[in-house]
């Protein structure tokens, strides 16, 4: 009896410090999330101050890039990142909004388990193997379809030159095509989740006033789910302009600004991939590090919007 | 009165003419619009089965047609000539794997314990969550270059190896595990901790007595997407492994090289032989990454139905 209290003594201590011990390491845990973003942005900034140095904000306006003249400016990559991502955004929101409406409102249920398995599959395969697919397969036959394109749309006010001259298979427009199919099981599957979301009284109320399936989703479907949708564009967007493999491989490599979707270009990740080789100098090395500084900064800023974005969207809905 | 009886039923007909009309026009909308949504369908299941049937039947003529030299002989060093071998490739995509699953997973599930049993609604545990979602997003080329300047550089040449690859994968792989596994975490029943609790388990035994094994199905198979994800990137090995050709099963020295680094480099080349080796590497690599998505489902349905 009397040694039973001095066990229980002996043993809670242990009992709390393993607590601790348990607790402290899963929050270190958590917390190096936070460590690693911390450093990404620490390390690569202090890497990419010589090519600040060099150019200042040039960097950022300057047109030409011309290592061996010691010029250095990344505009031309920044605006092929912006043309090939929004051009995959623009190819995809359609087709992903279809598959997550067709899965959601229209398959039966049977159906829907395999359409689903369908778009994780695509999420499957490895970018490098759409980039393969791309450079070998796919962009010699389009060269040959574009060519048939711009000679239609030859001598159109703005089409004209949006699908103007060419003679490569590699462009912007075969960029913005691979990566529309990457990005198409993310924004198909948000869009999916979110729309699952629309309470069934509102869709059997829309189908009750006498509404047709795509009055219903265009009435009650789609309003419901549009601020979640949104933030899985901006998601998709924020992926398409970090996509770097399958764009190298696509998009030609030759720094260009032209509102010609049907030319060569080249974008940030893109360059920071096929030039590391041949990067020897440090100055050169340091401006491929500040590209991915800017892709670091412009994609953190996409991502955070549309985390917002789908985070106001969830809570509205579990009106929370 | 004449008029009236001949004037009723033709306006009656034009008034159902032109209801028919309107619902005729409606109902043709909706068959419209569901095609178009089909068609959404159908062209991504056309485009995946393109892709996935051009890897098959030109990665499955080379890797037959050298079978078995395939998985056994190291990398031909000449891109221009033929030459059968992968094995390199195939053992460095494994051991890196392994290596950066052995870092993230244990990491990611100890994170997601932390979010979903301790922080749970604290401001800290809600910074950690959004910036779990940041770092998700982060490009997997950034993650390279990162562990390059963070890790590779103060090593020199000699930081050029596996590991250094693994950790890059690694970085990739944290946000998706925590996030994962923290959804898995969630969907355990609060009654089972409360009974835990009742009968005197503290919090770390009740999380790795009750909780984690109830959750198990869900967080293994999250992990193992997350795995079948890291085998595929190319963008951070670019910057950490180095070139290899030969094979080199010690991830902590010497450079490496994996497949979807062969494929990437191969398919820059214009030699027919270069592109062979990079269909047959595609070949591999999908089927790897398959069997885990394959491997994921099956074990979490089993694991399911045993609980």
């Amino acid at each position: 009896m009397t040694t039973t209290p001095a066990d229980l003594s002996d043993l809670r201590p242990r009992r709390q410090i393993i607590d601790r011990l348990f607790k402290g390491s899963t929050l270190a845990a958590g917390a190096l999330i936070l460590l690693i973003l911390a450093l990404i942005a620490y390390t690569i900034t202090g890497k990419s101050l010589p090519v600040f140095r060099a150019e200042g904000v040039d960097f950022f306006t300057e047109r030409r890039w011309a290592p061996t003249k010691e010029i250095y400016g990344a505009l031309s990559f920044i605006y092929g990142t912006a043309v090939t991502a929004l051009l995959a955004v623009v190819i995809s929101v359609p087709v992903s909004l279809g598959i997550a409406l067709f899965t959601t409102q229209v398959a039966p249920p049977k159906l829907k388990k395999w359409l689903v398995s369908l778009t994780d599959l695509v999420a499957v395969v490895p970018s490098v193997v759409f980039g393969l697919w791309g450079i070998i397969f796919l962009a010699p036959k389009l060269a040959r379809s574009y060519k048939h394109v711009s000679a239609w749309f030859d001598g159109w006010p703005v089409l004209g030159h949006v699908f103007g001259r060419t003679g490569a298979g590699r462009t912007f427009m075969t960029a913005g095509l691979i990566l529309a199919v990457m990005i198409t099981p993310i924004i198909t599957s948000i869009a999916r989740e979110v729309i699952e979301t629309t309470p069934q009284t509102d869709r059997d109320g829309a189908l009750a006033l006498g509404a047709t399936r795509w009055e219903m989703i265009t009435g009650a479907v789609l309003p419901h789910s549009m601020t979640g949708i949104v933030g899985a564009v901006m998601l998709g967007l924020g992926r398409a302009m970090g996509e770097t493999i399958a764009v190298a491989l696509v998009i030609g490599s030759s720094p260009t600004i032209t509102a010609n979707l049907f030319s060569s270009g080249d974008s940030l990740p893109s360059v920071i991939a096929f030039q590391w080789g041949e990067a020897t100098t440090d100055i050169k090395r340091s401006a491929l590090i500040a590209m991915g500084l800017t892709l670091f900064v412009i994609t953190i800023v996409v991502n955070l919007t549309a985390t917002a974005v789908v985070n106001r969207a969830t809570k509205r809905v579990q009106g929370t | 009165m004449a008029t009236v009886t001949a004037q009723l039923p033709t306006n009656t007909r034009e008034l159902a003419a032109d209801l028919t009309g309107i619902a005729g026009k409606r109902r043709t909308k909706n068959v419209v619009m569901t095609a178009l949504m089909a068609l959404a369908v159908i062209l991504v299941g056309f485009v995946l089965l393109l892709v996935l049937i051009t890897v098959v039947t030109k990665g499955w003529s080379i890797v037959s047609g050298s079978f078995p030299k395939w998985f056994t002989k190291d990398i031909q060093l000449s891109p221009r000539r033929p030459g059968p071998g992968m094995k390199a490739a195939i053992i460095g995509t494994v051991v890196i794997t392994v290596m950066a699953t052995v870092i993230a997973v244990p990491l990611g599930i100890l994170g997601a314990v932390y979010l979903n049993e301790y922080g749970r609604t604290r401001p800290f545990a809600q910074l950690l969550r959004f910036l779990t979602n940041v770092m998700a997003g982060v490009p997997s080329i950034v993650m390279g270059l990162f562990i390059y300047v963070f890790w590779v550089v103060p090593r020199g040449i000699q930081g050029l190896n596996g590991f250094s690859g693994a950790l890059a994968l690694a970085c990739l792989m944290l946000p998706i595990v925590v996030r994962s596994s923290e959804e898995m975490l969630r969907l355990v029943p609060q009654n089972l901790r409360d009974a835990s609790y009742a009968l005197g388990g503290s919090t770390s035994r009740t999380t790795v007595r009750v909780v984690l094994p109830s959750a198990a199905p869900g967080v293994i198979s999250g992990c193992l997407l997350a795995i079948a994800r890291a085998a595929g990137e190319t963008a951070p090995l670019i910057f950490t492994i180095g070139a290899a050709k030969a094979t080199n099963w010690n991830v902590f020295k010497g450079t490496n090289t994996s497949l979807s680094m062969q494929i990437y480099g191969n398919a820059k080349e214009s030699f027919v032989t270069a592109q062979e080796r990079a269909w047959g590497a595609a070949l591999t690599l999908i089927a790897l990454a398959f069997l885990f998505t394959v491997l994921a489902r099956v074990l979490s349905a089993r694991l399911a139905r045993t609980r």
